[in-house]
């Protein structure tokens, strides 16, 4: 395959990458098609979307570009402050207050000529959903759970299944998630319906502490006791209806004012101006090194899952490099039922069912035995058990068509929540249905939105 | 120039100004800036490192524009350590940056005085040959040695010196020392002077737990021949009492119970560092040997078997006061152990002839703190490890199946370098020789297992083949995560804190199960 007669040294930019896209190889993808045309394709067609722009952004964004992609963008709602400057390399002190986006599209596309990188100064929530689906891979150098979490819903949105149950591939949104905190980082490589999506391993995420509200306002210990008292409490009796504002400074030094004189009362030491600040915004300790590492896994598996060129991770890794340097790989397994990225329990229905009639189905159905159901599709309540201002406001609906009130589509996802027994007690419980409606014209092969 | 406390705050709440302030002292060399050198040096310029000096020999070509962010179009056909350089000054301005225009192989033939000036030298992708010459070089010279390197998916990392010693190891995950096992006089006194049986009910529920824990702790003592719980039945009759309260500060006693049920006295590592031959300390020993040869003496004779007292206490249900009073016992004992200590360091000073004030009163706290959580790494010197490496280990790891993959880069790391010496090329440098160079790798590789004594050994076919397949590609992504790991690890070595990697580091792009192996 390999062409015999090519002349020694090309002077060819790619010249490294080459060795990984234009050879074949037995330790690689199983669609791996080694040759000129693969390296033309990613150079010409292959979208990919870098959501953030701090600390593992701007590194995700240079290890793309130097890693044969050419079309990129960049999302960002921030704008650059001068605590990132210690590691989002793409930014100097002159940039401080511009769009982070923007900057980092504009300095790589500075020194790296040929990629093309579109920058938007936005939220994630700001797009339409459609704007996610151009993109063959979508790169994730977040900082929230939250965030996370929508990226994760709009990309399973797109996700299909074929009536075995199976996801069809090309619906397959791919996603390349990293993390990181002081010396700890993960990344993880998400596929839709094949490997667990975000919400399908939730629980790997430990919950936020939390200082109980009669340790703050009556026996506080620590120095956090004292601040988050401060913050938390004193802020709202004192300056009521405004709310606190943790980037003004002089916010901050009124909590920090008044969590020292709280300290001194009750003999608690370690109030100082920068722990205040960490405590207050729950600022995470970050360095360049635990970014560059976790990015550039990050865009090595990008890498691998655009072209093919090696195994890829399979599924999680976790990284931490204070004590030596330990990384482990797990192999976690989907959800089935995840909300998110299965199949849910397919519905067939009549199109002239009531809402009412529908939610009587779902308590005889085997598979769901659902009482006292609340019903949304695509975000919208159909019919909610509770509050009794929602009940009374979503009645009507009960006697109305359900393929009416779901917008006359043909099939669509709905989600209903109630109360189902299981080893004779009773439990709440959320369930997503493939609600298909017989008989109806199915022309346009609707997306099957997640509705969340 | 930013106000240098701002920009770092991120990293401070990491490292502290004091290990601030030894990575802006440093000076460190940059052995070939290709991507894995120059993203090596990225990450510390940019955390402040004082001076770096690059040396390169070579001139920007158009394949380092594929995968080198630190070198732009308009270098090409210059220095590349010129123009990584200047780059890098752009990236932190407070940074001293020079640049020898000049092969690593000829400085380390020609002039090996030129590296005792460094802190460090970060040594990047240099053949076995060299890697050991520059190290006989920086272990004479005293200088501290790391060296990284990115071979298409695979790479590594190993530091390279005689001794590293570590007080603030910080680690994430260590028990507090409440001395739940082994309360002292005022901790016994402050105990009894509660109640259990209180009748007040929030004076009951605020009784801390550590309190709940040394009483009933005694009580059994004084029942049971002076002995703690130790058998299963034994600990879940100590904790039933408690199961009846439903209070917090209960709940927590029984959470903290197996803090009375170990073992008293110090860990078995920290006792092998107290056995070591350096602990026998004369005027050359380094202070951290010193400080160690006084925590023995103390952990033999007044600390009856224990370390010095840690001090602090975690965060417990309890009234303010309570809390507030608890907390002056252990630090006032924590006091009182460093004293003894210091009293020790001093009269050992004195000893070796050394000024008795040399190590000052917060190095000597500091290391009273974190007392239990020492930690000595000590590295082969590279040729002994190359001529004769740990062969059980060896063995160990190429028949393990969670290590072949890293083993045999390992290996194969070294048999390019091998061919590369007989042929004047790495295998599959070229497309045209990519067969020959297969079977050629595969008898190299063959010959080198031989000679470390593995000769039954086999790597797995498909490694041998994507190793030619790589042919000594240096892929810009591995170099920035095998960079990312060299420069964190620089910054363990010069702050003095965290725990740096023993042993070398085989990064694993193909399937990411890395390994560190010890040879």
């Amino acid at each position: 395959m390999a062409d015999t007669s090519v002349p020694l040294q090309q002077p060819s930019r790619s010249r490294d990458l080459d060795k990984l896209l234009l050879r074949p190889g037995n330790l690689v993808g199983p669609t791996f098609e080694p040759g000129e045309q693969l390296s033309k394709d990613l150079d010409e067609y292959v979208r990919i979307l870098v959501v953030g722009a701090g600390g593992l952004g701007c590194e995700l964004l240079k290890d793309l570009a130097l890693s044969g992609f050419r079309n990129l963008e960049v999302i960002d709602m921030d704008r650059i402050e001068v605590t990132n400057l210690n590691r989002q390399f793409l930014f100097r002190l002159e940039d401080v207050g511009k769009p982070k986006a923007e900057v980092a599209a504009k300095r790589v596309m500075e020194r790296i000529s040929g990629v093309d990188i579109v920058p938007h100064f936005c939220r994630i929530e700001d797009k339409n959903i459609e704007f996610y689906n151009e993109f063959a891979i979508i790169a994730l150098g977040l900082d929230s759970i939250e965030a996370r979490s929508y990226i994760n819903t709009v990309a399973c949105s797109f996700l299909e299944y074929d009536s075995d149950d199976n996801p069809r591939e090309e619906t397959i949104k791919p996603m390349v998630d990293g993390g990181t905190e002081g010396f700890k980082g993960h990344a993880r490589v998400i596929m839709p319906g094949i490997t667990p999506c975000f919400e399908c391993t939730i629980w790997l995420f430990p919950p936020q502490v939390k200082f109980p509200l009669c340790t703050l306002a009556e026996t506080p210990r620590t120095a956090a006791h004292c601040i988050e008292y401060a913050h938390l409490i004193k802020w709202d009796e004192v300056h009521r209806g405004v709310p606190f504002d943790p980037d003004n400074p002089k916010n901050m030094k009124w909590v920090y004012d008044e969590a020292v004189k709280r300290a001194e009362l009750f003999g608690i030491p370690g109030v100082t101006y920068s722990f205040t600040q960490g405590v207050v915004k729950n600022i995470i300790p970050a360095i360049a090194s635990t970014n560059a590492i976790i990015s550039a896994a990050c865009a090595l598996e990008t890498l691998k899952i655009a072209t093919g060129c090696s195994k890829t991770l399979s599924n999680y890794l976790t990284y931490n490099g204070s004590e030596g340097l330990h990384t482990k790989v797990t192999e976690f397994e989907r959800d089935k039922d995840c909300l998110v990225c299965g199949p849910g329990i397919r519905i067939e229905l009549d199109p002239s069912i009531t809402l009412q009639k529908f939610m009587d189905l779902l308590e005889e159905h085997p598979k769901l035995q659902l009482s006292k159901a609340s019903v949304t599709h695509r975000g919208k309540n159909l019919y909610m058990q509770a509050p009794p201002v929602l009940e009374e406001m979503t009645r009507p609906n009960l006697s109305l068509s359900l393929f009416n009130l779901m917008g006359k589509l043909p099939k669509d996802i709905v989600h209903v929540n109630g109360m189902t027994s299981k080893n004779d007690q009773k439990t709440s419980c959320l369930r997503k249905l493939r609600v298909v409606f017989k008989g109806v014209d199915g022309v346009a092969d609707m997306d099957t939105a997640g509705g969340a | 120039m930013a106000e240098p406390k701002v920009k770092y705050d991120r990293q401070l709440r990491i490292w502290g100004d004091q290990g601030q302030a030894a990575l802006e002292k440093s000076n460190i060399c940059l052995l070939n800036c290709g991507p894995t050198g120059s993203e090596t040096l990225k990450n510390l310029v940019l955390g402040g490192i004082g001076s770096i000096t690059v040396v390169d020999g070579s001139k920007v070509e158009a394949g380092d524009l594929g995968n080198n962010f630190l070198v732009d179009q308009s270098s090409l056909g210059q220095s590349k350590a010129k123009c990584v350089c200047s780059f890098l000054q752009e990236l932190n301005d407070a940074v001293k940056a020079k640049f020898v225009e000049e092969y690593p192989d000829t400085l380390i033939e020609t002039n090996p005085s030129f590296f005792s000036q460094f802190t460090l030298v970060v040594a990047t992708q240099l053949v076995e040959s060299s890697m050991v010459k520059l190290d006989r070089i920086c272990r004479e010279a005293n200088v501290i040695l790391i060296f990284a390197r990115s071979y298409g998916l695979t790479g590594f990392v190993r530091i390279s010196l005689k001794e590293h010693t570590v007080i603030e190891s910080k680690p994430e995950h260590f028990l507090d020392d409440l001395r739940l096992n082994n309360p002292w006089p005022e901790l016994k006194s402050f105990a009894e002077g509660f109640d259990l049986n209180v009748q007040d009910p929030v004076a009951h529920k605020h009784i801390p737990y550590v309190v709940i824990l040394v009483k009933l702790a005694d009580e059994w003592a004084k029942s049971h021949g002076g002995s703690l719980p130790s058998t299963r039945e034994e600990k879940k009759e100590f904790k039933a009492g408690m199961v009846a309260q439903d209070e917090d500060n209960y709940r927590e006693a029984i959470e903290s119970s197996f803090k009375v049920f170990a073992p008293r006295g110090i860990s078995s590592e920290l006792q092998q560092i107290l056995n070591d031959s350096s602990v026998e300390v004369d005027s050359s020993s380094s202070d951290f040997w010193v400080l160690v040869a006084a925590l023995k003496d103390f952990v033999t004779n007044e600390g009856g078997g224990e370390a010095p007292l840690e001090g602090s206490i975690p965060d417990m249900t309890s009234s303010t006061e309570q809390y507030v009073n608890l907390q002056n016992i252990y630090q006032a004992k924590a006091e009182a152990d460093f004293l003894a200590i210091e009293q020790m360091v001093r009269n050992t000073l004195k000893k070796i002839g050394r000024d008795p004030n040399s190590i000052p009163t917060a190095t000597i706290k500091s290391f009273c703190k974190n007392a239990r959580k020492l930690k000595v790494c000590r590295y082969r010197p590279i040729e002994n490890e190359f001529n004769s490496p740990n062969l059980p280990e060896l063995q160990k790891y190429l028949t393990d199946e969670d290590y072949s993959i890293a083993v045999g880069i390992y290996i194969l790391l070294r048999a390019v370098d091998r061919f590369a010496a007989n042929y004047n090329s790495f295998p599959g440098q070229f497309d045209s020789a990519m067969d020959e160079d297969i079977a050629r790798l595969k008898s190299t590789t063959i010959g080198l297992l031989n000679d470390l004594g593995c000769n039954s050994a086999a790597l797995p076919e498909d490694l041998i083949n994507e190793m030619c397949r790589f042919g000594a590609a240096e892929l810009h992504a591995v170099a920035a995560l095998v960079g990312g790991i060299a420069s964190q690890e620089v910054i363990k070595l010069i702050t003095r804190q965290f725990v740096p990697i023993s042993g070398t580091y085989i990064f694993n792009g193909i399937d990411h199960k890395s390994q560190i192996l010890f040879l």
